[in-house]
């Protein structure tokens, strides 16, 4: 599992990270990285949908700049495409790049749990 | 979407029922499961969930044109095509010809990571692509349970679950959700609390070793059903629920005589075995019940009726060579389909699995005649109270399909015959008892009708002889001594021949005693007669010479009184 380093670095941050995310001045794309490529999967523009697309739109400004591509796919035009990646929740996120792939599901409110899910926290801890 | 006709035109004051094609399951749902409503299945694992719900869309598909959706969330669907393609061969042509359709939703906690508060709309829109992709009509969630383990908040997997459901009526989906049962509750996470409208509960019962599996309808709203525990089976056709149908002993009866194969059983019975009635043979070990069975079932494929002959001590190949040896050749009968030999052990399955198995073959074959041998080791296989209690079942459905079905029943010797079987005799008709007679260093075999309802049978104890043309029933000898069978009957009968010669002797002797001494009789009296005759000539002789004497000596007193001249009285006075 490629997550044991970011295992490794969450645990050696303090605790309140929030805060800490907040007041850290948004980090710049380091050259040469992959781009991350995200899908956020949702069904008709609710509130739990819009919630998602802005807290990742913020999430990713904040850790990902310049570096990131974000693609929203709505199933009610094209529920073909739920098949394709297991869609069961609403809104779900998907990391396609880089591998491995990676899902999170629900408004993307939490941000910790987001950056766990995406694989970020060793840049937040970098921060 | 081809073939969408709807099972039931719609009345709108009764529930409609989506028939489960199921063996035996809608007569005790009385006509299937409510249409266009969830119907929870649950049980422990292992129990035949996910093969009712795959069953239930496969006839609801080939039977009722009703397409079906199988939603898996345990097993992927190239898995559930191979487990199930083996017992439904139907299934890839199915598939292909977008009758049925199989999608697999896998739910892995690992691979997700929740933040915040989501929906599960993506499992709606991928549901609403398969139905429509099918036009399905019958869905399968199967095991919707899954979504708990595999999504971390409950409070939105039941609030999802209840719009789920209510979105399934919506699109009227007769639907059918499993559930793991849990401990003391019907299903692990509550489901039934979301499906109020059926609820079948499967049990899979282990006892000595016998597992029985049984379904009961725990609920059913606005409809009657039954209400017993129902054993069903599990085998290469897919399920059979048994109903247990109490009959009320409503059936008709008729009057027809079923001739048993023994020519002189049938004059013991006046004609045979009434049509339709249950016939117990009953013995003790090597008492020939197996070949009054066999002959009986002979009998009925040689009049070109169809018999079902289950035999649970022997093998089809045995039984047929066995009855080769009394003059049976029951390789005909078998060759044209009119005798089907089932052998298997009874151990094999509970005692309701059999009966199960039974109807089941019963009604593949319909035959007119139908053999159990023996039912005692089929007793063997569960309680005396279930056995009893599944022959009555048997007795009925036989005696309401007109068959005739003849049990063989093995008694213990040193049992009281009568009293072996007095639980299953008052479901007999007709009761016959083989029973040995050991006499003068031999074992013999005696066939008596103990009853025979509505018949004036014979109350004879007959023996019976098992010979290379068949069996045969012979006059017992009845005396004084009582029944004598076998060589002691021979003797018996040369002695008797030999006392009747001596007494056909004595009389001739006596006879021809009595034409002597008539004949004796006959001679003395000729020679009286000759006597008689030759002393009335001798006496006649003399009284004419007496006669002849006394005239003469009248002439010559007349003469000389006329010499006298006055003389004419006595010379004395003269």
């Amino acid at each position: 599992m490629p997550r044991k380093s970011t295992a490794q670095a969450s645990e050696a941050t303090p605790t309140p990270r929030p805060r800490a995310a907040k007041t850290a001045p948004p980090p710049a794309a380091p050259a040469g990285e992959e781009k991350y490529i995200l899908r956020l999967y949702i069904a008709g523009q609710t509130r739990k949908s819009i919630t998602a697309f802005n807290n990742l739109q913020k999430l990713c400004e904040k850790y990902l700049k310049g570096n990131y591509e974000i693609e929203v796919i709505d199933l009610l035009e094209q529920p073909q495409l739920a098949k394709g990646h297991q869609i069961l929740a609403i809104p779900t996120l998907v990391r396609e790049i880089p591998t491995p792939l990676r899902k999170i599901i629900g408004d993307l409110s939490d941000t910790e749990r987001v950056l766990v899910g995406l694989d970020l926290v060793h840049k937040k801890s970098d921060t | 979407m081809a073939r969408t006709r709807k099972p039931k035109p719609p009345e709108p004051d009764r529930l409609l029922k989506a028939p489960t094609g199921i063996r035996g399951l809608d007569q005790i749902t009385r006509g299937g499961l409510p249409v266009g409503r969830p119907t929870l299945v649950c049980g422990g694992p292992g129990c035949g969930k996910s093969l009712m719900s795959m069953e239930f869309l496969v006839r609801g598909a080939t039977e009722f044109g009703e397409p079906g959706l199988f939603i898996s969330f345990e097993e992927s669907d190239t898995d559930l095509r191979a487990n199930f393609g083996s017992l439904f061969p139907e299934l890839p042509d199915l598939l292909n010809r977008g009758q049925l359709g199989i999608e697999f939703f896998r739910i892995s906690r690992a691979e997700f990571e929740e933040t915040g508060e989501y929906d599960l709309e993506g499992l709606f829109i991928q549901l609403a692509l398969a139905i429509d992709a099918i036009g399905a009509r019958r869905i399968a969630l199967d095991t919707i349970e899954t979504l708990f383990s595999g999504l971390p908040n409950e409070a939105i997997v039941r609030a999802e679950l209840v719009r789920l459901f209510r979105w399934l009526k919506d699109r009227n989906l007769t639907t059918v959700i499993t559930g793991e049962r849990g401990a003391g509750t019907l299903t692990r996470h509550g489901l039934e609390e979301y499906v109020s409208d059926c609820v079948l509960l499967l049990d899979h019962r282990i006892e000595e070793q016998i597992s029985t599996r049984r379904l009961r309808i725990v609920k059913y709203r606005g409809s009657a059903h039954g209400t017993n525990e129902y054993p069903f089976i599990i085998d290469d056709h897919g399920l059979s629920v048994l109903p247990v149908t109490s009959l009320g002993l409503a059936h008709k009866v008729s009057s027809e005589r079923v001739p048993t194969g023994i020519e002189r059983l049938d004059d013991m019975l006046v004609g045979g075995f009434y049509r339709g009635s249950s016939i117990l043979v009953a013995g003790t070990a090597g008492t020939g019940k197996s070949s009054i069975a066999a002959t009986f079932a002979g009998a009925a494929c040689n009049r070109g009726e169809r018999c079902l002959y289950f035999a649970f001590e022997e093998s089809a190949d045995q039984i047929v060579r066995n009855m080769l040896s009394i003059g049976l050749d029951l390789r005909p009968c078998i060759k044209s389909g009119h005798l089907q030999i089932h052998a298997t052990r009874p151990t094999l399955l509970g005692i309701e699995q059999h009966l199960v198995s039974i109807h089941r073959s019963i009604d593949d074959l319909r035959p007119s005649t139908v053999v159990i041998d023996p039912i005692s080791n089929m007793i063997q296989a569960g309680s005396l109270h279930q056995a009893n209690a599944m022959l009555l079942r048997l007795v009925d459905h036989m005696k309401s399909l007109g068959i005739t079905i003849m049990f063989t029943s093995l008694t213990h010797g040193d049992q009281a015959l009568e009293s072996t079987m007095i639980q299953i005799s008052s479901l007999m008709d007709t009761w016959i008892l083989l029973r040995d007679i050991e006499l003068g260093g031999e074992r013999n075999r005696g066939l008596y009708v103990i009853k025979s309802r509505g018949m004036a049978h014979s109350n004879q104890i007959r023996e019976f002889i098992m010979t290379e043309s068949g069996i045969e029933l012979l006059d017992p000898y009845l005396g004084p001594e009582g029944v004598l069978t076998g060589s002691a009957r021979l003797s018996q009968e040369a002695r008797e021949e030999a006392q009747r010669l001596a007494h056909r002797h004595q009389i001739e002797r006596q006879r021809r005693r009595l034409e002597r001494l008539e004949r004796v009789a006959e001679a003395k009296l000729a020679v009286q007669r000759e006597l008689i005759a030759s002393k009335k000539d001798e006496i006649s002789r003399i009284i004419e010479q007496a006669e002849a004497s006394e005239r003469s000596l009248r002439r010559d007193a007349e003469a000389m009184a006329r010499s006298r001249k006055a003389a004419t009285k006595s010379p004395k006075k003269a």
